[in-house]
């Protein structure tokens, strides 16, 4: 079965279609995910601002990692969970969806830049260090950070719109090639 | 008086017009409306959950919203800049729209509130003798907050 063969299944299951013409049940979940994205961007944007020794400079960065995070993790659970079913309520559209895949690629990279500072950046950044700003390599994860998570929110904004949909057609190869579109000849 | 002769001259300016008549104006626009929303809920919360105790205890309340003032101010400055044009791109729809009213209440309360009240408490350090007062004031700045982001959102769904 292919994904486009899997997806179509599930857009067409009772839960999928129940879901994506609720009336309350899917406006309700695209709420909670703006709002959770507005706690997980704030609270990540103001970390890297701290990161970059822009804001907070007296809060030691283990400090603000340590009182900061939680909430950060808490909204990305329910940013999840949400971004989940939205999918689930439009499976194959989304999954041709060339801002969504946009979208997935720069969450993967924002999640290996996260991996990488907490693996290898974080530890060095010295505990002591309350005045200053974290050395460079802390500084650089804190541009990535910013500069990723705008791209997702701008990506994730626009998966509302379909000028690039398969539907819509003549569109220039590139794109079909993108949203794994086969146009009708 | 009725503000609708307002509303509509909003909707026919050239801003409005323009955004209108464009495939991917109001989109972009909304984009930036929205890391504006992120900024300023990321500063709103930086003091009220360390008024509520929740969120940097170790820090004095007035360092940190002397900290966060400037991106509040800046982020807000986005807001506006963002959702001035999107509100005159659909002025009479707004006109018309629930949300759209509930979420300018909120907005104006919630910005007399932050500069005029919740300012002052955490710029003289009173909420360190009072913690309650404190507490009180985070939780009417996260509802009324609250209410801008439920209104924003639902004028859309409307």
């Amino acid at each position: 079965m292919s994904p486009l063969d899997f997806f179509g299944w599930l857009e067409d299951s009772s839960w999928s279609v129940g879901l994506h013409e609720s009336r309350y049940a899917y406006p309700i979940i695209e709420s909670v995910h703006v709002w959770a994205m507005a706690v997980f961007f704030g609270s990540v944007a103001m970390f890297d601002l701290r990161l970059l020794g822009l804001i907070m400079r007296k809060a030691p960065v283990p400090e603000v990692v340590g009182r900061l995070l939680p909430w950060t993790i808490a909204a990305f659970i329910v940013m999840v969970v949400t971004g989940t079913l939205l999918f689930f309520a439009i499976p194959l559209r989304s999954y041709q969806n060339i801002f969504f895949r946009g979208k997935m690629l720069l969450m993967l990279l924002a999640g290996l830049n996260v991996w990488i500072f907490h693996s290898r950046v974080y530890p060095k950044v010295p505990t002591a260090d309350v005045a200053g700003a974290p050395p460079r390599a802390a500084k650089v994860a804190g541009v990535l950070s910013l500069a990723l998570w705008t791209g997702i929110v701008f990506s994730g904004r626009m998966i509302a719109y379909n000028w690039f949909d398969c539907d819509r057609q003549p569109q220039p190869g590139i794109v079909n090639f993108l949203t794994s579109c086969v146009p009708d000849e | 008086m009725s503000l609708l002769p307002f509303f509509q001259w909003c909707y026919q300016t050239p801003v409005g017009e323009g955004i209108r008549d464009s495939t991917w104006l109001f989109p972009v626009i909304e984009a930036f409306h929205l890391l504006g929303l992120g900024l300023t809920v990321g500063a709103v919360l930086i003091v009220d959950l360390r008024l509520l105790g929740l969120g940097l205890i170790k820090q004095p309340v007035a360092q940190l919203a002397a900290a966060v003032h400037p991106w509040l101010l800046g982020s807000l400055s986005l807001m506006f800049a963002s959702g001035i044009p999107l509100f005159a791109a659909e002025a009479v729809k707004c006109y018309y729209s629930f949300p759209f009213w509930v979420k300018m209440t909120s907005l104006l309360l919630v910005l007399f509130f932050t500069f005029a009240v919740r300012r002052r408490l955490t710029l003289t350090g009173v909420t360190a003798q009072r913690p309650l007062l404190g507490r009180a004031a985070a939780l009417v700045s996260l509802c009324l907050w609250f209410g801008v982001a439920w209104g924003g959102r639902w004028i859309g769904f409307s």
